[in-house]
């Protein structure tokens, strides 16, 4: 314990030579940059970057690498809170409250509140990592199928019943998400699936494609309808919006530890991201005495999902270094990464690579908090970005769309998709059908799928397996009260009215 | 693949005459805007760490005018890939580096798509597998492994594995013959998670290729009972303690009279130009002198074969005549129907 100390400030050390802090701060802003282009992704960022840092030493590589990586979770935000376009699958819950609020011109609340929670979050993952970074991976271990399944049926759990809309079309928009998840080839079997024979259906919808055109063609789409006007230009442009709301922040301490307690658990386990930061929300919700308000411009809406999407991103890094299995595809392109500089994840890299992994940690905590200086003293300047007349913005998140829709697969059928998914989310919008939980069964169903098919497969058909240990009949249990908790809070107030009638609500 | 693998040494023997006249040539074509590998599987696989490896060896030492791009085309396993790679005739800037995915994918699926709709370019390597168990199991030797799952009643055991219908479940199938016993066949998305899967008690063992499973190995959790090969590997440096790859059995000699190689080599689209294939094998062949391709290569346990032009072609014709009839055997092959 002792001598990890002694590593870490050793790592500091390290992390705080004058070029290793310019890496930091140049990785920072190709970060952001990277997360703000919706599809490109911190995944493909970081890729496209990676070959620029094979002249560097491992340690300044993967400085530089792992602040591309935090600019980028920081990034994704800025797209979801000013234009509704999610960057990244994991800022789709930031929306929902975040895009609200821009409109009714508080966009430098909502991103000061969004970039300080994804710090707090990142902040909270990497000092578990430092504390106890051992417990932790072994802890992952007990996640095999079924436990697995169990994590994403408690994400589903804690979110349907949540919109105002009726469940009957709730219900619809989860099936037609759970359909078109299940298009491409069956990882299970190796069949295709609802591909009709066509050669450009074999890789499926990639969730990217459709949240880019439900949420920002779709947006464009009704904006324009609307007579061309933004409402967010009243957006006040100066930095004492930052200041005016971290004098509020602390107040939602509670919030904000629950978000990281929970995205700590996804970015282990390895479910990720963005269930995280879709349970977190949801559950945000439940608990919250504003829950009422949620979706319609709530600061706790934009605090919790940022929060936990942080605390799991960088959460995830701990099984990659230590078992060698990436949380988040971004990861997974950092462990390419370790390869490349000769550097073998696993079990054994906290003891044979001490200056390396102690130097990654210490960079984590610089990065983040070099990152949210960077970002936070922008805020006025993104908040800007409201005041360009939409006539001339317009275009530009277009083509900002489809190079973003393209660049996931590098294909022009992509693009097509995305226009399509644009006319499909209006009408949806239209018609008042919510879009995320189709969004959360295009990008959860598959892998629910998958895990509870493997479960069973290991079982051999026995359902029995999801209440097989304390672990996963504990997840299992809470997924259940969740998703009865309307009916159980509904029963349990007829109770306490003394009403008759214990028939439960539907 | 005993003959394959006969055919394959007897081809690197041949081939070093051959590789001498092609690489004269070289200079005359260059490329001109940057080359594209795709990697027809997601990202942090086999195929992936040795394309961005590679990336950044031809980088670091200048190999190429135009810098390397490394394109992840995973959709179909794989068949996005190579549909790709197939409508890109006559494109001299296109790579793409392949896995067994490349006989399997068609086969499985029925995409209407084959090995001959590209330009062999090179064979890299040839990745072997191993049978590993956990460490905690009493499993010692293969034999030990072998005489439980005899001894047990069907779907007992449970092997985990990468995707479906693909190279480990054909071992899988393999294996389920020469003991006369079914097993759970448990599909994961990446070998890594196979790894720690087993690592965790999941499954009760796998067949991951070395370089997922060795740092696992190294730290104590898993244990190698057997390599799928004719021979021992050649790699004598001490890996987990004082065992070395060359350590490992043949699971032949331990009564598993299973072989399987896996082919890590590079195509181009149909219709490329003859110098632009001989500039890229010179390119590779420079690759493969390079510290940190030695390193790769020992990291991972890999055959270091290497083969180009009509050798190559030949033994990738072979090697597919042979998944054919491994996965007709086991009932793996796409209904002709549609």
């Amino acid at each position: 314990m002792f001598d990890d100390i002694g590593n870490l400030v050793h790592g500091f050390a390290v992390v705080l030579q004058p070029q290793n802090l310019l890496l930091m701060v140049v990785g920072i802003v190709l970060g952001v940059i990277v997360g703000v282009l919706p599809g490109l992704g911190g995944a493909n960022g970081v890729a496209i970057l990676l070959p620029l840092t094979f002249s560097m030493s491992p340690t300044s590589a993967i400085i530089m690498l792992s602040c591309i990586y935090w600019g980028a979770l920081f990034g994704g935000a800025i797209t979801s809170i000013l234009f509704n376009i999610p960057g990244e699958p994991w800022s789709v819950a930031t929306t929902f409250d975040g895009y609200p609020m821009a409109q009714q011109g508080r966009a430098g609340e909502a991103l000061t509140a969004a970039f300080t929670s994804s710090f707090v979050g990142a902040l909270f993952a990497v000092i578990m990592i430092t504390l106890v970074a051992p417990l932790v991976a072994s802890f992952a271990l007990r996640f095999g199928p079924a436990e697995i399944f169990s994590v994403y049926f408690l994400a589903f759990c804690s979110f349907v019943g949540l919109s105002k809309e009726p469940p009957f079309k709730t219900v619809a928009s989860m099936m037609i998400g759970f359909a078109l998840g299940a298009v491409g080839l069956d990882q299970m079997t190796g069949q295709l699936r609802l591909t009709f024979g066509s050669e450009t259906l074999i890789g499926g919808f990639d969730f990217l494609i459709a949240v880019i055109g439900l949420f920002g063609i779709g947006e464009i789409l009704l904006t324009m309808e609307e007579g061309l006007s933004f409402r967010g230009k009243a957006a006040k442009i100066n930095l004492k919006i930052v200041i005016q709301t971290w004098k509020e922040l602390p107040r939602y301490w509670m919030l904000s530890l629950r978000s990281c307690l929970i995205g700590c658990w996804m970015g282990i386990s390895p479910a990720g991201a963005t269930p995280a930061s879709f349970m977190s929300y949801g559950i945000a919700k439940r608990i919250s005495k504003r829950g009422h308000n949620f979706g319609k411009g709530e600061i706790e809406g934009v605090i919790a999902p940022e929060t936990a999407a942080h605390a799991a991103g960088t959460a995830a890094l701990l099984p990659m270094l230590a078992l060698g299995v990436p949380g988040s595809p971004t990861a997974a392109v950092l462990l390419g990464g370790l390869l490349i500089w000769g550097l073998q994840p696993g079990p054994l890299l906290f003891v044979e690579q001490t200056e390396f992994v102690w130097g990654l940690i210490a960079s984590m905590y610089m990065g983040n908090i070099v990152g949210l200086i960077v970002v936070l003293t922008c805020v006025p300047l993104f908040a800007a970005i409201l005041r360009i007349p939409f006539s001339v913005i317009a275009p530009i998140i277009l083509v900002l769309c489809a190079i973003g829709a393209y660049t996931v697969h590098n294909n022009t059928f992509d693009v097509v998709m995305m226009l399509v998914f644009g006319v499909v989310g209006y009408f949806m919008k239209k018609a008042n059908y919510p879009l995320a939980p189709l969004v959360l069964a295009i990008v959860l169903g598959d892998k629910a799928e998958v895990s509870l098919r493997q479960a069973l497969l290991g079982s051999q058909g026995n359902l029995g397996v999801f209440f097989s240990n304390g672990l996963v009949a504990t997840v299992m249990t809470l997924g259940l009260i969740a998703l009865f908790w309307p009916i159980i809070q509904g029963g349990w107030t007829r109770l306490r009215s003394g009403k008759s009638g214990l028939r439960p609500a539907a | 693949m005993p003959a394959t693998s006969k055919i394959l040494r007897f081809g690197a023997a041949c081939l070093g005459g051959a590789l001498a006249f092609s690489a004269a040539p070289a200079a005359a074509w260059e490329p001109t805007h940057p080359i594209e590998i795709i990697v027809p599987a997601g990202t942090g696989g086999g195929a992936d760490q040795m394309a961005r490896t590679m990336q950044g060896i031809i980088t670091k030492h200048a190999l190429s005018k135009q810098p390397v791009v490394v394109i992840n085309k995973a959709g179909g396993a794989g068949g996005e890939g190579f549909l790709d790679v197939k409508n890109s005739k006559g494109n001299d800037h296109k790579l793409i580096i392949t896995l067994s995915n490349l006989f399997t994918t068609p086969l499985a699926t029925g995409i209407p798509f084959s090995w001959k709709d590209m330009t062999p370019v090179t064979m890299m390597a040839l990745d072997e597998f191993v049978l590993w168990v956990n460490a905690e199991k009493p499993y010692k030797t293969a034999k030990d492994y072998i005489d439980a799952i005899k001894a047990a009643p069907d779907n007992t055991f449970k092997m985990g594995g990468t995707g479906s219908k693909q190279e480990d479940q054909i071992i899988t199938v393999a294996l389920q013959k020469a003991t006369g016993k079914k097993m759970i066949y448990i599909p994961q998305a990446g070998g890594g998670a196979v790894a720690v899967q087993l690592v965790g008690n999941h499954v009760d063992s796998t067949v991951n290729n070395p370089i997922e499973a060795v740092a696992h190995w190294r730290a104590g959790k898993l244990n190698p009972l057997c390599v799928f090969d004719s021979q021992k590997l050649d790699y004598k440096d001490k890996i987990a303690g004082d065992k070395s790859w060359n350590d490992i059995p043949t699971c032949k000699s331990a009564g598993l009279d299973v072989e399987y190689l896996m082919l890590r080599g590079f195509f181009m689209p149909p219709g490329v130009s003859k110098d632009a294939v001989a500039y890229y094998v010179d390119m590779f062949k420079k690759v493969r002198e390079t510290p940190e391709w030695k390193k790769l290569m020992s990291d991972g346990a890999f055959n270091t074969t290497f083969m180009v032009g009509d050798e190559y072609a030949k033994w990738v014709a072979d090697a597919e005549k042979l998944h054919e009839g491994l996965m007709k055997e086991a009932g793996f092959l796409a209904a002709k129907s549609n």
